[in-house]
């Protein structure tokens, strides 16, 4: 089950890049006892995203991107976010 | 400018390249610093590290600097290049050695 930051963070990147692909994984349990693991179950996420909206941007571009659309989520309320933004056609 | 800002824009155009970290190379404090020290050795170049950890005007200061809400931080010759995604992509892609060979910065001893 999704917890409620999870869910959040899936609303806020589909209405702000309504991308082709969206996987929000917690992390969070192979986090347990780590530094930043707050008790919360949900610390640690990764973000794949593939959106039309990241063509023609650098790597440093498509992450502001998705760290401004999260607000205050990234780096406050979840201790680590890892990105991966995509978009259509890119080679990788 | 804040005293924050003009010590980390102190650091980040006295050292050749900068990796803001959670805790030191030697002891990470975090699985994404541990990773960007860990590419940062393999390409065998000097580099200076800051525990954010031991500082917290720094760590708060270091967010806005950059507008990058996450630690580590990585930067080349007073320029921001990104976090430890950014890192490992341009590393596999062979950009980050690029990088550094472009800005000529010196190998580690």
């Amino acid at each position: 089950m999704a917890g409620p930051v999870q869910r959040e963070m899936e609303n806020l990147l589909e209405a702000a890049f309504s991308p082709l692909r969206l996987e929000v994984i917690n992390d969070t349990a192979r986090h347990h006892g780590h530094a930043g693991d707050d008790g919360s179950g949900e610390s640690h996420f990764t973000v794949v995203i593939e959106s039309a909206a990241f063509a023609g941007k650098s790597r440093l571009e498509r992450q502001r991107m998705v760290n401004r659309a999260l607000g205050d989520i990234p780096g406050e309320r979840v201790h680590a976010l890892a990105i991966k933004a995509i978009a259509p056609g890119d080679t990788a | 400018m804040s005293d924050a800002n003009a010590r980390i824009s102190d650091i980040v155009n006295s050292n050749d390249v900068v990796l803001f970290m959670k805790g030191t190379p030697l002891f990470p404090q975090c699985g994404f610093s541990s990773r960007a020290v860990a590419i940062l050795d393999h390409l065998g170049v000097a580099y200076d590290s800051v525990d954010v950890l031991q500082d917290m005007e720094i760590r708060q200061g270091i967010k806005s600097f950059s507008d990058w809400p996450t630690i580590p931080q990585l930067y080349v010759k007073g320029e921001f290049v990104g976090g430890s995604d950014i890192m490992m992509e341009m590393f596999e892609a062979g950009e980050l050695q690029q990088l550094m060979q472009d800005a000529q910065v010196a190998k580690a001893e």
